[in-house]
C-alpha cells in the first residue's frame, strides 16, 4: 500500500511540477517584501488568536466580577476590565473567533457564487451575461454597510443574520472581477483550441478557464477578508450581530464607549485588535498581488539573480 | 455636441431600470421583518385582532405580493415611508429634519476626499518612490485597515479630551435665518463669522474622520492613474511640442482624471455607509443617527426609510458621475 | 552643400539605461554628421538603438535611460549643455518629431486644433486667433480634406494616416530647422504608408527643412533618402551616400542587410537572413560587436573594436577588414 501511494505522490509531483515550481516562486517573492511578511505574521497570530485563543486566555470572558469593575491594564489583566470586572485580554482573545468564522462564512458563501456567476456571464455572454450583469448593478446600486444594515434588521439581530447580509451585499463583486477576466481568457488561442476540439463548455471553463481566472480573485478573496471583519464590526458597533454576552470585537468598543475616554482601555484594545488584523489581510493581499504580478516578479527574480551571482 | 445628448438621454434611461430594481430590494428586504407586519404596525402584540385586520386591509397585506410591490412603489412616489411607530409620526417628516445635517456633513468629506486625495495622489505620483509617496500609501493603507468608529474615538480623545482643540461632538449652533439648512453657509449668509467658525470646528472632526478611507482610495487611485499617463506616448510627444512642465502637467492630470471621478463616484457610496457610524460617534443629528437610533428601538419604516433615501442619492450619485465622465473625455459620448 | 555646413553632429554619445538586469548600453560611442537640407536615414534593426540615439538629440531620452556623456551640437550649440528651460525652446520650435504610431502620439482629450495651436502659442507670442489660422494653414498644407471641421475633431474621430498629418502638421508648425521622422509610417495601412511618404518628401523640398528618417525598411531609404548611416548595437557602423552604399556596401552587416531585400527584379534569388542574433547589450562581445554573427570573422575583431575609416567620397565604415 505504502510503496503504491508514494509513487502516486511521486506521479502528482513530477505532472504538477512546472506548477510547484510556480508556487514556489511565488512564495519566494512574496517571502521577499517586507510588507507581505508583516501581513503573513499579522494574519497568522491572528488565526493563532482564533484557534488556540480559548485555550491560551488567561480567564473565563465571561466571569463577572463586580468587585474587579473597570480595572485599568494591570499584571493581572493586561487589557484592563470592563463593566463586569470580566478580563478584556480574554474576551478580545474569544473575540477573534468570532471575526474569523464571521470572515470565513461570508466568503465562503459569496466567493463561490459570484465566481459561478461571473463564469457563465463571461464565457457565455449574450442573455444570460446581460440578465447576471443587471441583476449585479442592481445589487452594486447600494452602499454596503447601509443594505446589509437593512437586511440585518429585517432578519432580526443575530451572528448568522449578518453573516447572510455580508454574503449578500459581497457577491456581486466577484462577479465583476471574474467576469471581467473571463473575457480576456476567452480571447486566448488555447480555449478557441478547445472549442474547436469539441470539448465540453463545462470542461473548459472547469479545467482551462477558471485556474486562470483564480489569481485575482484570491488576491481580492485576502484583502475582502479584512474588509468583511471589518464591516462586520461596524454592523456589531451599531447593535446588529453578535449579542452580549458573546465577545465580539466591534460590539466590546461600542460597549466601551459611554466610558470613553477615562476607561481608553476598554475601546483601546478591542479597536487595535480589528485594526492590525485588517491591516494584516490588507497587507498580505498587497504582497500576493505583487507577487503575481509578471512585470514586479521579474523585477525581484533579477534582483534574486544577481544577489547569487555576486 | 450631439452626440453628448444622446449619451446623457441614453444615460438617464438606463436609470429607470436600477431605480426598479433598488425599489425591488427594498420591497422584498421589507417583506423579510420578522413577526407579523401587521402587528408591530398596529402597535405591538397588544393589538386586538380588529385592529389588526384594519392594518392588513390598509397596507393591502392580504393582496398578492406584486399587488403589493404596486402599492409599496406608489406609496414611495408619493413620499410615504410610512409611519413610525416609535415617534407615531410620518417617517418623511423624520427624515426631512435629519436630512440637512447628513447632507452638510457628507458635503464637507467629499470635499475633503478630493481637496486631499487627488493632490495627495498626484505628489505621489510626481515624486515617485520619495518619502511622501511612502507615507501616502502608509496613510492609505491605514484608511482601509482602521475601524471607522474607533478613529473617531481615538480623534475624539485627541481634539477635544487631549488637546482641547475641537468640541466632543454634536452640530454647531443654528444661525438666526435659515436658508439652505446648511448651518456652515447659512452663516455666512447671515454675515456671523463666529457662528461660522464654531460649525466648522464641530463639522471638522467628523467630516475628517468619515472622509479619511475616501482620501487614502483616491490618493492610491490617483497615483497609479497619473503614473499611467506619464507613460503613456502623447506625454513624449507634448515634450517634443516643447510645451512648459506646466502644461505638460495640465494634460497629464485631465487624462488621469477619468479614473478618478468614477472612484469618486464609488467612494461616495462608502461616504453614505459610513456616515452611519460616524454620525453616531460623533452625536451628529442626520439620517444615519436617525437609523440606528432606529435599531435600538425596532423602528423598522425608519430604518427602511433612510436605507431608500442613501441608496436613491447613490444612483443619483452615481448617474452625475457618468455624465461628469462624458463631459471630460469625449470618447465615452460615442 | 556637403562639408562646411552641418547642421547637427553627434561625438561619443553614449546612453546607458539602468534596469534592474543591469546597465544595457543602448547606444555607445556614437559619432554622427548630418548636414542642412539632407534627408537622412538611420536604419537598423529593432533595438539597435537608432530611436534612443534620435531622442537623445531632444534630450527626451525615456527613464530609467541616461545620457552619460558625448556632445551634440546643433546649430553651433552643445545642446546636452543647455539649461533645461532654453531646451524646451529648441523642441517643438528647432527640432521636432513626428513619431511611429500615431494612434498614441495625440492627447485623446483635446481637440487636433487645440494641440496645434497650443504648440504655436507655447512658442510664439501671438493671440489665438491668429494661432487658429495658422492651424488652419498648416491642416491645409499636409493636405487634411476639410481642414475646419478637422480642427476641431478628436484624435478618435481621426483615421491613423489622418492623425499622421495632423502631427506632421503639429511638428511642422513653427518651421523647424530639422525634422525627425521616427518610423512614420510603421503602424499605417500600405496605401496611407506611401501618402504620408510623399507628403514628407514634400514638405521637405518646399521648405527645405532637414529630414531624419529613423527605419528599419531598406526600401523607404531607397525611396526617400540623401545619405544613410546604419547602426549595429548601438554604434553606426557604416555612413555613405545612399547610392554609393546600395551599390558599393562595404560593412558585412550592411551587405547582409540588403541581401534580406526582396527584389522584384530578382525573383529567383532566395532571401537571405543574417545569421545569428542581435547581442546582449548588457554585456556586449568584445572588440566588433558583430563578429559573432560575422562570416569575415577574423581574430583581431573579437578583441578590439574596429575605428570609422573614410574610404573616400564620405563614405565611411568601421570594420577592421578595411584597415
Amino acid at each position: 500500500m505504502k510503496p503504491l501511494q508514494s509513487s502516486r505522490i511521486g506521479q502528482y509531483l513530477e505532472r504538477n511540477r512546472a506548477k510547484i515550481e510556480e508556487w514556489k516562486l511565488t512564495l519566494k517573492v512574496l517571502l521577499r517584501s517586507p510588507s507581505a511578511v508583516c501581513g503573513l505574521v499579522l494574519v497568522l497570530l491572528f488565526l493563532f488568536m482564533a484557534v488556540f485563543g480559548p485555550y491560551i486566555s488567561p480567564s473565563d470572558p465571561y466571569k463577572i466580577d463586580f468587585a474587579k469593575r473597570l480595572r485599568p491594564p494591570s499584571s493581572g489583566n493586561p487589557f484592563g476590565t470592563d463593566e463586569y470586572g470580566r478580563d478584556l485580554l480574554s474576551r478580545v482573545l474569544h473575540g477573534a473567533r468570532v471575526s474569523l468564522i464571521v470572515g470565513i462564512v461570508t466568503l465562503a458563501i459569496c466567493v463561490p457564487v459570484g465566481v459561478v456567476l461571473g463564469l457563465i456571464a463571461g464565457y457565455f455572454g449574450g442573455v444570460v451575461d446581460e440578465v447576471i450583469m443587471r441583476v449585479t448593478d442592481i445589487f452594486l446600486a447600494f452602499p454596503a454597510l447601509v443594505l446589509a444594515m437593512a437586511l440585518s434588521v429585517a432578519m432580526g439581530s443575530g451572528l448568522m443574520t449578518v453573516m447572510i447580509a455580508l454574503a449578500v451585499v459581497w457577491w456581486p463583486a466577484y462577479v465583476r472581477i471574474t467576469r471581467g477576466q473571463v473575457l480576456s481568457v476567452r480571447e486566448n488561442l488555447f480555449i478557441e483550441a478547445a472549442k474547436a476540439m469539441g470539448i465540453s463548455d463545462f470542461w473548459i471553463i472547469a479545467r482551462h478557464i477558471l485556474p486562470n481566472v483564480l489569481s485575482p480573485i484570491i488576491v481580492i478573496a485576502t484583502m475582502d477578508m479584512g474588509a468583511v471583519i471589518l464591516t462586520a464590526a461596524a454592523l456589531s458597533f451599531i447593535g446588529l450581530g453578535a449579542q452580549p454576552p458573546t465577545p465580539e470585537w466591534g460590539r466590546l468598543v461600542a460597549d466601551g464607549q459611554p466610558y470613553f475616554p477615562e476607561c481608553w482601555w476598554y475601546v483601546f484594545f478591542p479597536g487595535i485588535a480589528i485594526f492590525l488584523t485588517v491591516l494584516g489581510f490588507n497587507l498580505l493581499g498587497d504582497g500576493i498581488r505583487d507577487a503575481l504580478d509578471p512585470k514586479i516578479r521579474r523585477r525581484l527574480e533579477f534582483k534574486s539573480a544577481e544577489g547569487e551571482s555576486q | 455636441m450631439a452626440e453628448l445628448k444622446y449619451y446623457i438621454i441614453r444615460r438617464i434611461l438606463t436609470f429607470l431600470p436600477t431605480l426598479i430594481g433598488l425599489t425591488l430590494i427594498t420591497f422584498v428586504v421589507s417583506m423579510l421583518v420578522p413577526g407579523n407586519p401587521a402587528r408591530l404596525w398596529a402597535g405591538g402584540i397588544k393589538a386586538s385582532p380588529e385592529v389588526i385586520e384594519a392594518v392588513k386591509k390598509r397596507y393591502h397585506l392580504d393582496e398578492p405580493l406584486y399587488m403589493q410591490y404596486y402599492y409599496y412603489l406608489r406609496n414611495l412616489l408619493r413620499g410615504d415611508l410610512g409611519v413610525s411607530p416609535l415617534t407615531h409620526r410620518p417617517v418623511i417628516t423624520d427624515i426631512m429634519s435629519y436630512f440637512p445635517a447628513t447632507v452638510e456633513l457628507a458635503i464637507f468629506a467629499e470635499l475633503l476626499v478630493i481637496l486631499m486625495g487627488i493632490p495627495l495622489g498626484i505628489i505621489s505620483a510626481l515624486k515617485r518612490d520619495s518619502v511622501i509617496d511612502h507615507a501616502v500609501r502608509v496613510f492609505s493603507l491605514i484608511g482601509v485597515s482602521v475601524p471607522v468608529f474607533w478613529l473617531g474615538l481615538m480623534l475624539q480623545w485627541l481634539f477635544y479630551y487631549y488637546l482641547g482643540w475641537l468640541p466632543a461632538g454634536g452640530r454647531g449652533p443654528a444661525p438666526p435665518r435659515i436658508y439652505t439648512k446648511l448651518y456652515v453657509l447659512d452663516s455666512l449668509l447671515c454675515g456671523r463669522w463666529d457662528l461660522f467658525w464654531s460649525n466648522v470646528a464641530h463639522i471638522i472632526l467628523p467630516a475628517f474622520t468619515l472622509a479619511y478611507i475616501g482620501v487614502g482610495m483616491v490618493a492610491r487611485v490617483t497615483r497609479s492613474s497619473v503614473l499611467d499617463v506619464l507613460s503613456s506616448d502623447f506625454v513624449i510627444f507634448l515634450n517634443v511640442k516643447g510645451l512648459s512642465r506646466l502644461s505638460v502637467l495640465r494634460h497629464v492630470i485631465k487624462n488621469a482624471l477619468v479614473p478618478i471621478v468614477t472612484i469618486l463616484g464609488l467612494e461616495f457610496g462608502g461616504l453614505l455607509g459610513g456616515a452611519v457610524i460616524t454620525e453616531t460617534i460623533f452625536f451628529w443629528p442626520g439620517i444615519g443617527r436617525y437609523a440606528v437610533q432606529g435599531i435600538n428601538s425596532l423602528d423598522f419604516p425608519a430604518i427602511m426609510g433612510v436605507t431608500v433615501l442613501i441608496g436613491l442619492i447613490y444612483i443619483i450619485v452615481n448617474l452625475a458621475v457618468d455624465l461628469l465622465y462624458a463631459v471630460i473625455d469625449p470618447r465615452v459620448r460615442l | 552643400m556637403r562639408g562646411g555646413d552641418e547642421i547637427l553632429r553627434i561625438e561619443g554619445l553614449c546612453v546607458y539605461f539602468y534596469t534592474y538586469a543591469g546597465v544595457v548600453r543602448a547606444v555607445e560611442d556614437l559619432n554622427l554628421t548630418i548636414y542642412r537640407g539632407e534627408t537622412f536615414a538611420l536604419v537598423g534593426e529593432t533595438g539597435c538603438g537608432k530611436s534612443v540615439t534620435m531622442r537623445a538629440v531632444l534630450r527626451l531620452v525615456p527613464p530609467p535611460g541616461r545620457i552619460v556623456k558625448g556632445r551634440i551640437i546643433f546649430d553651433g550649440v552643445d545642446l546636452l549643455k543647455l539649461p533645461e528651460k532654453e531646451m524646451r525652446k529648441i523642441r517643438g520650435s528647432k527640432i521636432s518629431m513626428v513619431f511611429q504610431d500615431p494612434n498614441t502620439a495625440l492627447d485623446p482629450l483635446y481637440t487636433a486644433g487645440y494641440q496645434t495651436t497650443e504648440t504655436i502659442l507655447a512658442h510664439r507670442k501671438v493671440s489665438k486667433k491668429s494661432a487658429w489660422q495658422r492651424a488652419l494653414e498648416l491642416f491645409k498644407v499636409v493636405e487634411i480634406p476639410e481642414p475646419k471641421r478637422r480642427l476641431r475633431a478628436y484624435p478618435h474621430e481621426l483615421s491613423g494616416g489622418m492623425k499622421q498629418r495632423v502631427v506632421t502638421s503639429i511638428a511642422l508648425s513653427l518651421n523647424p530647422k530639422l525634422l525627425i521622422a521616427d518610423e512614420p509610417t510603421t503602424a499605417l495601412d500600405v496605401t496611407i504608408q506611401a501618402q504620408i511618404l510623399e507628403l514628407l518628401r514634400d514638405l521637405q523640398r518646399k521648405y527645405g527643412v532637414t529630414l531624419v528618417m529613423i527605419t528599419h525598411n531598406m526600401g523607404v531609404v531607397a525611396d526617400m533618402a540623401d545619405r544613410v548611416a546604419v547602426m549595429y548595437a548601438g554604434s553606426v557602423v557604416e555612413v555613405a551616400d545612399v547610392y554609393e552604399l546600395f551599390g558599393n556596401p562595404l560593412h558585412p552587416y550592411t551587405k547582409g542587410l540588403l541581401r534580406a531585400i526582396p527584389s522584384l527584379t530578382s525573383r529567383n534569388e532566395r532571401l537571405q537572413s543574417i545569421p545569428g542574433t542581435v547581442p546582449n547589450m548588457i554585456r556586449p562581445p568584445p572588440g566588433c560587436k558583430f563578429h559573432p554573427r560575422c562570416e569575415y570573422a577574423m581574430d583581431v575583431c573579437k578583441r578590439e573594436r574596429p575605428r570609422m575609416i573614410d574610404m573616400g567620397k564620405g563614405h565611411l565604415v568601421a570594420c577592421h577588414l578595411y584597415s
